[in-house]
């Protein structure tokens, strides 16, 4: 995978990651067209695009686009469900999760990214196990400064 | 669930006053980024979030660089940071603070100070260096914790150089007891083997035992590594193959652990990633396939269940089915595998069928025709993903039947295609469509209009080029080639007469050309009409001065004096002080040679045949010139390389234009006296125009560019093949026309719009009929035509021998364009191998370097080769001995007179060879010990000289050799026993390399006894370079090419051009061919391979290329070490030039 790109329907950035590496010139250029193109389709449309040389796999999950892109060997209906996985992740890290979850706790949703993701492959499939390896760093965190903190920016 | 978003969005501000309440220092703390969220959502314009940011990036950077900031908050300023830059804010200054933290931070701060740094920089960020102490520190952490941070932020992004500092750290948590840990190693290798290869090189066989783990998350790692080098040498994983099928059966039959399902079904991504591996492994090899069918024909019977996942391997599965040694069964599942896709509802389900119908269309045409209906359907879909590559199939099963039907739907994509890579793609993919397979002239010259028209000035220049060539190269029928001609100008005419503006400037090029060469061929037409069309375009606004100098070129050709010599002298005029000097070269030939139609008709003579020209590369006729310039006080020529050394400071000036048009020149233009140089170049450059003229589209391709050029030009377009398709396209074909007959449906649909089908299911069948015609007989022709498995340009390089292509005026020219180095090169190479005539070779060296020389005006790389060369020895071998004679023996310089003397000792079936200087290694109060060694065409001989400098004889003397890196076998006898006063003996040891290294060593004892019976012994060590053991190695591209994928040792690396006055490839090429004996397999535009062998045959291939001013080398061979070593010979031979 070449980068993951999540972004609302109103065309806002709310996470990005590139395994290539790109000047940030480049990056902004990227993430401008692609939001555009993907906001652009119709909701029964093809879930891929040829961009450039690139496939872009994306998805929209209620008010998110999570868009992906990938190489041309690579297996788009897979990259879908890795989408679906992280979202799933996200899903039980938050306790169903919602665009404000990630917005107000991106840096947790990034550490559950790499988590899941390293390097642009699929370091983890096993849901149990990146939760636990979340949850062991979490609990660190937790530990030393906020005990009784539990999620407040579940909704 | 949007709407809920919404809601929630608007209920923010109540749900962030929450964060103010007193209590949690975390909330507290993660209510500033709250704060700066909540600011955004409730403003309105960019132009106030902008001002927001700019004022929260202020405080941000005040506090970071505050000295009383604790690292808690400066984790809680990286996170705003980080969001600032997410919104497309710059926050540089918090980088370097970013690295700080994840050094100094406490765990979870350092949590995030990695990931600031990981989101902030990139691999080739030089803050990064800064980080490598810390993930040292952390990797050595007991901490489990910190050591995955650090293998975290190190899969990501390493300096590539700082690798072996950590390198040992990661290759020991491969035996960590956690398998998080050795999991995370795994990929942190996977990331260094695709950055570096050649540093995990040695830990192959620790990736095996990752493949074994008992976990099965650090074997899926393990897997990325296997598939990327797998990729790139199946043929050393082979016997991995049992290995993976045995894995996959293990997954199928769901023996992981459930953690591991997803969606019931067990571990899909690894089964994907095996999937990949085999189709990798078994291609193009029946025996390895046969091992993975029966795994193949049980995941396809598994993955059976209705959801996403199942289809993701069912599509991998088929991919790999068709892409390994075809199994009859199991190719008829696949292909309903494939049925099921293109025919599901599910627009991502059709689009993954329509791909791999696309894959699979060239071994298996028939599917496709199965499913015509589908396709067709698939062709007005509204989504234009499915169009596209719906278009992609079609192009894959085009035939000279199909042709026009499948064109038309391309160019109608085109027309709505929005889209700059689609269109560049598309276009050449119409192009070489038309080439190969159009029906007619007329059809072939509206169509490259319409790909003209459309593909404007973003498509590949090859596609004009190629286009132009086929014209001027023209086909067997004379008749038919005047038509073609005729009709691209008749179509051209109206095109200027109408809005030429609208008209990219690719195309104008085009057409100027054309007019320029061929209107003369439609006789209604007058000179004086096309003059001022094209005059016309010389005045408008948006010509490029590109396109105004083919507009200049054609009126030179079309000028005739008379009549048209106002038009011709206003333009000539307005352009003769043009500040481009392109044109103003242009302006001034024009003006010249519309004045002189003699000289005209002899330097452009009309229908010029390409193949006449020839070229004195070594430009002899100017010898006289140069010489009397030199005498009369000129300065001698500078290469282009020092004169940009020289103007260093005042880069503004130029010399491009000058430097381009002096070398070339054409023999068949005759020099009469009053001609300068210039107009000689001018006229040659233009002549070639005549002949070449595909070299015309780039950049600066209007310049008068040399020789070189030509050579360059060909490699690059040889990557189309329109000598072949010419004949296609233009005679009639027999082949063609019965078919076409016996379609007159098809015939009929071609024109669908014009047929009026009341019933569109009918229309579609008519389509369809048109569309698939010829696919199941006659498919044939084109799709092997496509699946040829030889790059196409290294095709076309043999077919250049074939008669009426002006490509062989071209070889002839870049052939002569390299000889006089090359004849310099066999010259040696004889030399070396027979040293008889040595001094008759020097003497044509020399003379030849000296011709070279006044050419030039100066010959720097050939100098040396012109110095007296009183032993005969090869100048090769004598470089290798100023390594030997940096490392000289540890006794006394036995002197000179002795070395002379030994020569006469050197065994007779040596002595005619020539030998490296005979230098000495060591030497006690009785014997002097020498050495030399012989190169010989497949061996190298070493020659140990004793001499006994004692007065008295010596006793039970014994030679021996030996050598860690080399094979050392006695020739002869050993010298041994008794050696009277002052004789010498010789001992003779062929050497082969067994472990290549830069230098390889002998070492040697002597031992002997004194007459007064003392035993007494002598150590000695001689220092080959392994440039001694090179030879050329004669191979084919297409051996080469077999060779290099089965070679597993490589090395990359960035050498220096030679930026001679020769093409900067071919000079430096050719200096590492003279210089280390390499093969120069072949050179094509950018690239050249070349191959050389170790003796006795250990094969080393090298693939260069021409990168952003360096010569990008690769290098493969089967020995291990071998490519660095040579490396590092390349390296000096450039260095010491």
């Amino acid at each position: 995978m070449q980068f993951m790109l999540l972004f609302s329907r109103q065309g806002k950035l709310r996470l990005q990651k590139w395994y290539v590496p790109l000047s940030d010139k480049e990056k902004k250029k990227i993430t401008r067209e692609l939001v555009q193109t993907v906001l652009a389709r119709k909701p029964k449309m093809c879930s891929f695009l040829e961009w450039r040389d690139l496939k872009i796999v994306y998805k929209r999950y209620a008010s998110l686009y999570f868009c992906c892109a990938i190489e041309d060997q690579d297996n788009e209906l897979i990259t879908l469900e890795i989408i679906h996985r992280y979202v799933e992740l996200l899903d039980k890290y938050f306790g169903s999760v919602c665009e404000l979850d990630i917005i107000f706790n991106f840096e947790k949703a990034y550490f559950i990214l790499d988590e899941f993701l390293l390097g642009g492959e699929a370091q983890e499939t096993s849901k149990k196990n990146v939760l636990k390896a979340i949850e062991q760093a979490d609990l660190l965190q937790e530990v030393r400064y906020t005990p009784n903190h539990s999620h407040v920016w579940q909704i | 669930m949007s709407d809920v978003v919404e809601k929630t969005l608007t209920a923010l501000p109540s749900l962030l006053s929450l964060d103010s309440h007193p209590g949690s220092a975390k909330l507290s703390s993660t209510s500033k980024l709250g704060n700066l969220i909540r600011g955004i959502t409730e403003l309105t314009s960019k132009h106030e979030e902008e001002k927001l940011i700019q004022h929260e990036l202020l405080a941000i950077k005040e506090q970071v660089s505050s000295p009383n900031t604790t690292m808690r908050q400066m984790k809680e300023l990286m996170v705003r940071s980080i969001y600032c830059e997410m919104l497309g804010y710059e926050a540089s200054f918090s980088y370097i603070h970013a690295i700080k933290l994840a050094q100094q931070g406490t765990v979870l701060e350092k949590r995030v100070g990695y990931l600031a740094v990981s989101l902030f920089l990139n691999e080739s960020h030089e803050l990064l260096l800064l980080l490598v102490n810390t993930v040292l520190k952390d990797l050595q952490s007991t901490n489990l914790i910190e050591v995955c941070m650090a293998l975290t932020v190190v899969s990501q992004m390493f300096p590539k150089d700082m690798i072996p500092a950590i390198l040992p750290l990661v290759e020991e948590k491969l035996n960590h007891p956690k398998e998080i840990i050795r999991r995370k190693a795994v990929l942190a290798l996977y990331k260094f083997y695709l950055i570096a290869p050649n540093q995990v090189q040695h830990i192959h066989n620790k990736f095996r035992k990752a493949l074994c783990d008992k976990d099965p998350g650090v074997m899926t790692a393990s897997l990325h590594i296997y598939l990327q080098m797998i990729q790139e040498n199946p043929d050393a994983y082979k016997d991995l193959t049992p290995s993976f099928v045995t894995i996959l059966k293990q997954v199928v039959g769901g023996k992981l652990p459930m953690d591991f399902n997803y969606h019931t079904v067990p571990a899909p991504w690894l089964q994907i990633q095996l999937l990949r591996i085999l189709a990798l492994l078994g291609k193009n090899d029946q025996s390895t396939s046969e091992v993975m069918y029966e795994v193949l024909d049980e995941s396809l019977r598994r993955a059976e269940m209705n959801h996403n996942i199942t289809y993701a391997i069912l599509y991998e599965c088929v991919k790999c089915i068709y892409t390994i040694h075809p199994k009859s069964d199991l190719l008829e599942k696949a292909a309903k595998c494939i049925g099921n896709f293109v025919l599901s509802p599910k627009i991502n389900l059709k689009y993954l069928g329509l791909k791999a119908l696309t894959y699979v269309v060239q071994q298996d045409p028939k599917l496709a025709l199965q499913h015509q209906m589908t396709i067709i359907e698939c062709l007005d879909h509204p989504d234009l993903i499915i169009k596209r590559e719906t278009l992609e199939l079609l192009f894959r099963i085009t035939n000279a039947q199909n042709v026009t039907v499948i064109v038309e739907k391309m160019l109608e994509f085109l027309c709505i295609s929005e889209d700059d890579h689609t269109t560049i793609d598309l276009v050449g993919k119409v192009a070489e469509l038309a080439e190969k397979y159009a029906p007619d002239n007329e059809w072939f010259i509206e169509t490259m209009n319409t790909v003209f028209s459309l593909g404007g000035d973003m498509m590949q220049p090859d596609i004009p080029n190629s286009f132009l060539k086929l014209l001027s190269e023209g086909f067997d029928s004379v008749e038919e080639d005047r038509k073609l001609k005729l009709f691209a100008v008749n179509s051209y005419v109206p095109l200027l007469r109408g809005e030429p503006g609208k008209l990219p400037q690719r195309f104008l090029q085009v057409i100027s050309w054309v007019l320029g060469e061929y209107s003369h061929l439609r006789e209604d037409l007058e000179p004086a009409e096309v003059l001022s069309l094209l005059a016309k375009l010389l005045d408008m606004k948006n010509s490029s001065s590109e396109t105004k100098s083919w507009v200049l070129m054609a009126m030179t050709k079309l000028c005739k004096g008379g009549t048209d010599a106002s038009v011709t002298q206003e333009v000539s005029e307005t352009y003769s002080s043009s500040l481009d000097t392109v044109l103003r070269q242009r302006a001034h030939e024009l003006q010249y040679l519309s004045q002189d139609p003699e000289l005209r008709a002899r330097v452009l003579p009309r229908g010029a045949n390409p193949e006449t020209l020839e070229v004195d590369s070594s430009l002899s006729f100017l010898d006289r010139f140069v010489s009397e310039a030199l005498a009369a006080g000129a300065a001698p020529y500078k290469p282009p390389h020092q004169r940009q050394e020289e103007l260093d400071q005042s880069k503004a000036l130029s010399l491009e234009p000058y430097g381009l048009s002096l070398p070339i020149s054409m023999s068949s233009c005759s020099i009469t006296d009053r001609q300068s140089p210039t107009l000689l170049s001018m006229s040659s450059g233009l002549s070639g125009d005549s002949a070449d003229l595909s070299h015309k589209g780039g950049s600066s391709a209007l310049k008068l560019d040399g020789v070189k050029r030509v050579w360059g030009r060909e490699g690059y377009l040889a990557q189309r093949e329109p000598v072949e398709e010419a004949a296609q396209v233009e005679v009639p074909s027999p082949i063609q026309s019965p078919g076409r007959q016996g379609e007159g449906d098809s015939l009929h649909s071609q024109t669908p719009t014009q047929t009026p089908t009341p019933e569109p299911e009918q229309e579609k069948q008519q389509l369809a009929s048109s569309l698939f015609v010829g696919l199941a007989s006659q498919s044939s022709v084109s799709l092997m035509g496509k699946s040829e498995p030889t790059p196409q340009r290294f095709r076309r390089k043999a077919k250049g021998q074939g008669p009426g292509s002006s490509f062989n005026a071209s070889e002839q020219i870049s052939s002569s364009l390299i000889s006089p180095p090359s004849a310099v090169d066999n010259l040696l190479c004889n030399n070396l191998l027979d040293s008889n005539n040595a001094s008759e070779l020097a003497e044509q060296t020399s003379q030849l370097s000296q011709r070279l020389t006044t050419a030039n005006g100066t010959c720097h790389t050939e100098a040396e080769l012109t110095e007296p060369d009183t032993k005969g020895c090869n100048p090769a071998l004598r470089r290798d001995n100023c390594v030997v004679a940096a490392d000289p023996g540890p006794h006394d310089d036995p002197g000179r007179l002795t070395e002379v003397c030994l020569d006469s000792y050197l065994p007779a079936e040596l002595s005619g060879l020539s030998h490296s200087e005979i230098a000495p290694l060591c030497a006690n109060q009785s014997l002097n010990l020498s050495a030399c060694h012989v190169q010989k065409e497949d061996s190298l001989i070493l020659v140990v000289f004793i001499i006994n400098s004692s007065e008295s004889a010596i006793q039970q003397m014994l030679l021996q050799v030996d050598s860690e890196e080399l094979e050392v076998s006695c020739l002869c006898d050993s010298p041994a026993g008794e050696m009277t006063s002052h004789s010498v003996a010789v001992g003779q040891y062929s050497l082969t390399v067994k472990r290549p290294a830069v230098h390889v060593e002998v070492v040697g004892t002597v031992s002997y006894q004194l007459p007064a019976g003392t035993s007494q012994s002598l150590q000695f060590s001689y220092k080959v370079p392994l440039t001694s053991f090179i030879r050329p190695f004669v191979v084919s591209t297409e051996e080469y090419g077999t060779m290099w994928l089965s070679f597993s040792h490589d090395t990359k690396q960035n050498l220096t051009l030679i930026n001679d006055n020769q093409e900067p490839l071919t000079a430096t090429l050719n200096a590492l061919k003279k210089k280390l004996q390499l093969h120069v397999v072949e050179v094509i535009g950018m690239e050249g391979i070349v191959a050389c062998r170790l003796l006795q045959d250990l094969p080393c291939l090298m693939h260069c290329r021409v990168n952003a001013g360096w010569l990008a080398v690769w290098l493969r061979s089967p020995v291990p070490d071998l490519p660095d070593c040579l490396i590092y010979h390349c390296q000096r031979a450039l260095q010491s030039l």
